[in-house]
């Protein structure tokens, strides 16, 4: 870290990074079934948000606009949240490893959610992302007592995620078997593995705010974060009030999980390998590896997601299904490069 | 500036570790504790950097219990070295000694020329300047603990609290790294392995046995025969200097009468 320079070189960074977003999401709209040329992306947003008046197909402009945006921005917003996540606890817990899937902090937002739209838990009261919240923040209390129980190795926060997990899809399973009609029974599985064919513009309204405040708390967090490189005692020890930090941040990645799990479902890996990769690109510190993990989940979810939609022809995959076919991988590079990290 | 520990108590899973310890560090000393594994040094050391609370008693920092002093407040007048932090980040060697800083940064305070300058002279003074681009997991357990030292130095804070810091360093390093410490105008406490260390560095020394300071006082006073075979079981000779200094030599210990027996039977 030098002083001074970075002034121009962040600003460039940050219109950079901006510049790809943008491309990203213009891509996401322009790419699918029927391939719609990117000068009509732009002038859709145009007429829709400065009614620029461009005479442009009303059908395009209906698939852009009510479609495919909003199911980018969600997408954006869910790749960033989750990528986000999985910083903060990889830091957090020291663990390579650790992220809202593995950790079944997803599974209990799922569990969460399915209790509120199928049991009717909460009478009406309780929405399916407060659901979700509960859920995540039950089953990260769970694994994380587990945990403490399993002993202090830092491998015994993954083995209790893994038992975590387990139960809280069982309790997933066993609850749309036994209260969901057939259809609702269709429907939530498809969601379970991860969907975004339903998302329009008021889940943006919900998934934007969520990881903007999430992306915010994290920034605000970054040197905290860091000092976390060689434990909590030496973050203590730093002058980081270590309770709070863990309180204030575990907090965030169960929202995030949450409403990105109530959202389009839980999908897994994206919190696992995009920190990594963006570890290898800006390196550890967590003022560039936040911003840069953001911008990495984003476009790799928009990007995932034009692939689950053009991937077999008439066919939508679940978007769950590409995030896990490059993550497992990805997954397995890590843990046999890191193996002392277990 | 003083930290004063009174009346601490420590247990854990039912074994007492810390008794009823009280220690008033002298401002500008340099405080050594010594005693056997087990003894209690480094609970007593993690109580008063206030990284853990005393199940009873007080540590204050100026008067004021460290609990009423904010964490941040606190770090920027204590700096820690525990024993053994170890990382499997990809951080270089300067990263690391750049962590030191943390306490006298915001969230939105940016990293300056001074915390350059800064973390720059520490590096230097412990002899690592060469070495800062080196990722922390290619560095020896020597290098990687002169690195915390110069993280702790970074930390400008006027109260240094180390817990064993000689540990993996060779001969030459652990004395340039005492007297490194000693050289700097900070108030030190220091759990040491070494005898002779102590008594060549240290203004006073506490000495510790089953979760109580048995002695304090400066080496000469302390460190004599009758308590060091009381304390550590072992037989010594101390050679005493015309200047107050001290130097202990260790005597081999007679074979054990029972063992010769066991093998006379035998």
């Amino acid at each position: 870290m030098t002083a001074d320079r970075p002034i121009l070189l962040r600003t460039g960074a940050a219109f950079a990074a901006l510049v790809l977003l943008v491309a990203a999401l213009g891509m996401g709209a322009a790419v699918g079934e029927t391939a719609i040329p990117l000068d009509v992306v732009a002038k859709t947003v145009a007429n829709r948000l400065w009614q620029a008046g461009h005479a442009i197909e009303p059908i395009d402009e209906g698939i852009i606009w009510n479609y495919r945006l909003s199911r980018a921005m969600v997408a954006a917003c869910c790749g960033s949240a989750l990528a986000l996540c999985g910083v903060i606890l990889q830091s957090l817990l020291r663990n390579a490893l650790a992220d809202p899937y593995i950790l079944g902090i997803s599974a209990g937002a799922s569990t969460g959610a399915v209790a509120v739209a199928i049991l009717g838990i909460g009478a009406g009261i309780l929405t399916l992302p407060i659901g979700a919240f509960l859920g995540a923040l039950v089953a990260f209390g769970l694994v994380s007592a587990l945990a403490v129980r399993a002993g202090r190795g830092t491998g015994a926060i993954i083995l209790a995620g893994v038992a975590g997990s387990q139960l809280f899809n069982a309790l997933t399973s066993f609850i749309v078997t036994k209260a969901a009609n057939a259809e609702q029974a269709r429907g939530i599985m498809f969601w379970l593995l991860g969907n975004l064919s339903g998302v329009r513009w008021p889940d943006v309204w919900l998934a934007l705010p969520v990881a903007l405040l999430g992306l915010v708390v994290c920034l605000w967090h970054a040197r905290a974060l860091d000092a976390f490189t060689f434990g909590t005692e030496s973050a203590a020890s730093l002058g980081i009030p270590v309770r709070r930090v863990y309180v204030v941040l575990i907090a965030v990645s169960a929202l995030m999980t949450a409403v990105m799990v109530s959202i389009v479902g839980s999908i897994g890996f994206v919190g696992l390998v995009i920190p990594h990769a963006a570890r290898m690109v800006v390196g550890v510190r967590h003022g560039l590896l936040l911003p840069a993990s953001a911008l990495i989940g984003a476009v790799f979810m928009i990007a995932a997601d034009v692939l689950s939609r053009v991937i077999i022809p008439g066919q939508v995959l679940p978007i769950g299904v590409i995030t896990a076919l490059f993550g497992a991988p990805a997954f397995a590079l890590i843990l046999s490069q890191r193996r002392s990290a277990l | 500036m003083t930290l004063s520990a009174k009346g601490l108590s420590w247990s854990a899973g039912g074994t007492t570790i810390l008794s009823d310890v009280s220690l008033d560090v002298r401002p500008g000393e340099f405080l050594g504790i010594i005693g056997p594994n087990g003894s209690g040094k480094t609970s007593l050391m993690a109580l008063m950097a206030g990284i853990r609370r005393p199940q009873a008693g007080v540590v204050t920092l100026d008067g004021r219990p460290l609990s009423a002093h904010g964490r941040q407040a606190i770090a920027r007048r204590i700096a820690f070295v525990e024993q053994q932090a170890e990382t499997t980040e990809r951080i270089t060697a300067r990263q690391a000694v750049e962590l030191g800083r943390t306490p006298h940064l915001g969230a939105l305070t940016p990293w300056s020329r001074t915390d350059d300058a800064i973390v720059d002279r520490a590096l230097e003074e412990v002899d690592m300047a060469r070495f800062s681009g080196r990722l922390w997991h290619t560095l020896s357990g020597g290098e990687r603990q002169r690195l915390h030292i110069a993280r702790a130095l970074a930390q400008q804070a006027p109260i240094l609290l180390l817990d064993e810091p000689t540990n993996h360093l060779d001969i030459g390093h652990q004395i340039s790294l005492l007297q490194l410490v000693r050289e700097q105008d900070l108030t030190v406490v220091a759990a040491l392995h070494d005898l002779n260390h102590a008594a060549m560095f240290c203004d006073r020394i506490a000495v510790m046995q089953g979760g109580r300071i048995v002695a304090l006082g400066t080496p000469a006073k302390v460190l004599e025969p009758q308590r060091l075979a009381d304390v550590f079981g072992v037989t010594v000779d101390v050679e005493r200097d015309s200047t107050g200094g001290c130097f202990i030599r260790y005597r081999r210990p007679e074979p054990r009468p029972a063992k010769l027996k066991l093998v006379a039977e035998a």
